[in-house]
């Protein structure tokens, strides 16, 4: 490979748009026309002037193992229609040998590869050891008054049976949710109005509601007794329950395969929620890499998906081991070139349950399932292990299910034969995120 | 997932209690206190979760037949995704403004080219094409063609698509052998009616006289819709063969399935009905004058003219427009004397008795009917001529119509001709006709008027129809050219205010949405 490594697809790129109108701003923006002074270096970064309505063209720089964009046009949007288009461009046509940046751009790329080598902010910082356990011991006392409360909560609800649940409507529940996050505990906090919402439902909701009544008392009496439990389910616990998490994670070093991204935003609007699941390739250690978009803004974060990258992943303490945290980028990111292999529906399943044992609270676990056969029903959607009559339900309605619109082009894409498909399988059954055809190694996100 | 294990009962028990209540519970059961309840259903939960086992696989679909058509190429597949994302966006409504081409209805065309091209659409993106499909029934026919079998396969287990499953061409089924009588008799039996259609298609390519065979196996028992439906797609290839399954349809129970019928047979100028309706024609017009019908018999109603006419329509002005209209135009020379279609056009027959009009009007019908170029060049007059002292018609409709049965280049040559006598603003149905690209000439003819209308200081938007067909119907080769269009020039001291800078940028947009195009045929190109 003599230029910026292999080349993304323009889905690849255009998975990085920051909304729609981008996207199609930045699609006028991918051809030869309004560009000039258009290069690459070796190291992975590409630039070019793109000329605009002003006199002075737009400066646009990307480095690829960020992805990262510098732009001299006044769009808050990130990235803008001409970071966008420039990779387009990159993306059809290359952009020619590698060689040097001209001054603009040589400079925006020399601080960011400064600010790398920085060793992480804070570390060298003096740590005032003694008020920071006073600060932990204060908020500790805190969320133990919370679990105290939260545990005659719940046993006043059992007591009086839940039979009365389904009118007592939410308001209840939101006022306790409150007050867990009065306890500065969010977790629980979380899992509460998860729970108020429950008896709206529909049919079998009180067999759910008492499972995750259940479960919640389970992590009050885990907290209530976190100081006798193994480090990493201790760590598990204070995370679960909201508390910022304490010490270094595992720091692994791998190229990472991005499996999938996706979305969601809170209920009152307030937060988007970017999930990106990650895959290392020779570990095969997932990994999932949350970040987050203020009222109506991305989250900065984007990954394509079928994207290979090399980098240091840290994992936080706990959950699992999934939780982590993007580190060092070593080089830029490069597509995929096969299919992941997958496993049965039965291998799925057991993944989950063995994850279970280090985080009794964890909804899901990703998988790569395959070959399957997804079947289509009125009632609800299966996945059919290929070889064998194992399948497992696709979860159509609450938290955690996709839109309908998704299923429909992964039976678009199977036509009734097996695919591989990514998606996190858990006890309510597989949602899928991302597919792949049999003959090809791209990978097609589910809308 | 089935709960599999052996507290399975202990569970529902544990879910009764919680329901009911531990104070209203009594007498021991499986958990006392409240917190000894939830202590049992965590352990239970977390037991039943880890202890998950996959469910029994339902019935899986029939896999969907393969489609041997290559899938496009990348950049194409990425154009496609684009063009349907955007379909739901601001579309190409009124009062579009501003230099950006538009892509909603660059659609079309995306479809028609990768059908020329024989691809096959990607299958990702068959629920979004079948979801534009819904949406636009212009689109229809090309967007089921390119989703073909798979598209057709998705159709079947999601009722939002049936429509997918009546009319249109293609089979969700891979069509039999048309020589195997055993496969083809089966689908005709069974299959769903777009299947059946496409089946009769197949067998009529093959033998002309087998699909008359076929479809009167069954005749009997089709619904007037599907009768109806079936007729009409004999129009395509329609041939003498087809003549004595037509002559039977003129007694069908159903009106619309006589009419039809007789306007298929008068399309064939041997049929036994076009030689019905040349005697009524010969006895009604002449050199000599026109004597209209004086009534509706028994043989010309079986023969498909309707007896009643519409609101102040005279009866027997009526009739003679039916019968002309529907007797074959190469009867008429050796009636008047071995005249060719211009000259017969050009006698003042029947003047003053005030049914030339009548007269022309079904000539023009004929003509259009029959597919006559001589007749209708001949009706059409000569391009520079007004419209109102056209020989045929005035209307601009009517005039379309009759120059779709010219060759393309002619028709193409015709219209320029007729811009650069009259302008753009009676053009628009003329230039829909015309084949797509227009021709060199043609759209230099367009873009010359449009020049000549910005030079005269109006705004672009009176033209916005034309604007808009030219951004879909200009050869994208002709960007180069029309780059020196797009520069604002010098208001007219007459001009409204602000035109030139709309102007340039009507003229931006045009450019732009041709540079799209033209790259969006060019990534439908296989790679060499």
């Amino acid at each position: 490979m003599t230029e910026q490594g292999v080349r993304w697809t323009a889905e690849q790129v255009l998975a990085l748009a920051p909304d729609d109108a981008s996207r199609k701003a930045g699609s006028r923006l991918g051809g030869a026309g309004p560009w000039s002074q258009i290069g690459g270096s070796a190291s992975g970064s590409v630039w070019g002037l793109c000329k605009g309505s002003g006199s002075k063209p737009y400066r646009t720089v990307v480095d690829l193992a960020g992805p990262a964009y510098k732009c001299s046009c006044p769009s808050r949007k990130f990235p803008c229609k001409h970071a966008l288009g420039l990779l387009l461009l990159w993306s059809a046509e290359g952009v020619g040998e590698p060689g040097e940046a001209p001054d603009w751009a040589a400079q925006w790329l020399a601080d960011r590869a400064a600010k790398a080598a920085r060793p992480a902010a804070g570390a060298g910082a003096p740590v005032d050891e003694e008020g920071a356990r006073k600060r932990a011991e204060r908020r500790a006392a805190r969320v133990g008054a919370g679990v105290t409360e939260l545990e005659q909560r719940l046993a006043d609800l059992l007591r009086g049976g839940l039979a009365g649940q389904e009118q007592a409507g939410y308001a209840g529940w939101e006022e306790t949710a409150a007050r867990m996050v009065d306890a500065q505990a969010p977790g629980l906090a979380g899992r509460v109005r998860e729970l108020g919402t429950i008896p709206s439902c529909g049919p079998g909701w009180p067999a759910r509601m008492l499972e995750e009544a259940a479960l919640l008392h389970l992590l009050d009496r885990a907290w209530l007794g976190v100081a006798g439990l193994p480090e990493q389910l201790a760590a598990t616990v204070r995370s679960r329950v909201g508390l910022p998490a304490s010490g270094e994670g595992e720091a692994v070093r791998d190229r990472w395969l991005v499996l999938a991204q996706y979305d969601s935003v809170s209920p009152d609007g307030r937060l988007t929620t970017r999930r990106i699941w990650l895959r290392g390739l020779q570990g095969g250690r997932p990994a999932l890499v949350l970040d987050f978009g203020p009222p109506g803004r991305p989250p900065g974060l984007s990954l394509p998906v079928g994207l290979v990258l090399e980098a240091e992943v840290r994992f936080r303490p706990g959950s699992a081991g999934l939780r982590a945290d993007l580190g060092e980028r070593i080089s830029a990111a490069v597509p995929c070139a096969g299919v992941p292999s997958g496993v049965s529906t039965g291998a799925a399943l057991e993944a989950y349950g063995a994850a279970l044992r280090e985080d009794p609270w964890l909804e899901s676990w990703p998988v790569v399932l395959g070959p399957v056969v997804p079947i289509p029903g009125e009632l609800g959607w299966q996945l059919a292990d290929a070889e064998g009559t194992g399948a497992l339900p696709v979860p159509l309605t609450g938290s955690g299910s996709r839109s309908r619109s998704g299923l429909w082009q992964l039976a678009a894409l199977s036509g009734g034969g097996p695919v591989t498909v990514f998606g996190e399988c858990g006890h309510r059954g597989f949602t899928p995120l991302t597919a792949w055809q049999p003959d090809s190694p791209e990978p097609v996100a589910l809308s | 997932m089935s709960k599999g294990d052996e507290g399975y009962g202990k569970w529902e028990e544990l879910v009764g209690a919680a329901l009911l209540g531990t104070d209203r519970r009594r007498g021991g059961g499986p958990a006392g206190s409240p917190e000894a309840l939830l202590d049992a259903a965590a352990v239970h939960t977390v037991r039943r979760r880890a202890g998950l086992r996959p469910a029994a696989a339902g019935p899986r679909p029939e896999p969907a037949p393969r489609d041997p058509r290559p899938a496009p190429p990348e950049e194409a597949r990425r154009r496609l995704s684009q063009l349907l994302a955007g379909r739901t966006g601001a579309g190409s409504g009124s009062g579009r403004r501003g230099a950006a081409p538009d892509l909603t209805e660059l659609l079309p065309q995306w479809l028609a080219a990768a059908a020329r091209h024989g691809y096959r659409a990607p299958a990702a993106l068959v629920p979004a094409l079948l979801d534009a499909a819904r949406a636009r029934t212009d689109l229809r026919p090309q967007a089921l063609a390119l989703a073909g079998t798979r598209g057709l396969w998705l159709a079947r287990l999601n009722p939002d698509w049936r429509f997918a499953l009546r009319g249109g061409a293609g089979g969700a089924r891979e069509l039999p052998d048309v020589t195997d009588p055993a496969g083809v008799e089966r689908l005709w039996q069974e299959g769903l009616f777009a299947e059946r259609v496409a089946l009769l298609g197949a067998v009529r390519a093959h033998e002309a006289a087998a699909a008359p065979r076929l479809l009167a196996t069954t005749w009997a028992t089709e619904r007037a819709e599907d009768r109806l439906m079936f007729l009409d797609s004999l129009r395509v290839g329609l041939s003498e063969g087809d003549e004595p399954f037509l002559e039977a349809a003129l007694g069908d129970r159903s009106r619309n399935v006589r009419a039809t019928a007789a306007e298929l047979l008068s399309a064939l100028p041997r049929s036994a009905l076009a030689g019905r309706m040349a005697e009524r024609a010969l006895a009604c017009v002449g050199p000599e004058g026109v004597t209209p019908p004086a009534e509706c018999d028994a043989g010309m109603l079986r023969d498909g003219v309707v007896k009643r006419p519409p609101a102040g329509r005279g009866e027997r002005a009526w009739w003679l427009g039916q019968i002309v209209e529907a007797a074959p135009l190469s009867c008429w020379p050796e009636r008047f004397g071995g005249l060719g279609p211009a000259e017969i056009v050009a006698l003042p027959v029947a003047e003053g008795e005030g049914w030339t009009e009548e007269l022309h009007a079904a000539w023009c019908r004929a003509a259009v009917r029959q597919g006559d170029a001589p007749w209708s060049r001949a009706l059409l007059g000569p391009p520079s001529a007004s419209p109102a002292a056209g020989p045929g018609t005035a209307s601009l409709a009517e005039r379309a119509k009759l120059l779709e049965t010219l060759p393309d280049a002619e028709r193409a040559e015709w219209v320029a001709e007729f811009i650069r006598a009259h302008g753009l603003s009676e053009a628009f149905q003329l230039l829909g006709v015309c084949v797509v690209p227009w021709a060199g000439a043609l759209g230099r003819a367009v873009v010359d008027a449009l020049d000549m209308a910005r030079e005269a200081g109006s705004y672009p938007w009176s033209f916005s129809g034309v604007m808009g067909l030219a951004e879909r119907c200009l050869d994208p080769a002709e960007a180069g050219r029309l780059e020196a269009l797009t520069a604002a020039t010098e208001e007219p001291p007459d001009a409204a205010p602000g035109a030139a800078a709309y102007w340039a940028e009507a003229f931006q947009r045009l450019v732009a949405t041709l540079r799209l195009r033209a790259a969006m045929l060019s990534e439908l190109a296989p790679a060499a």
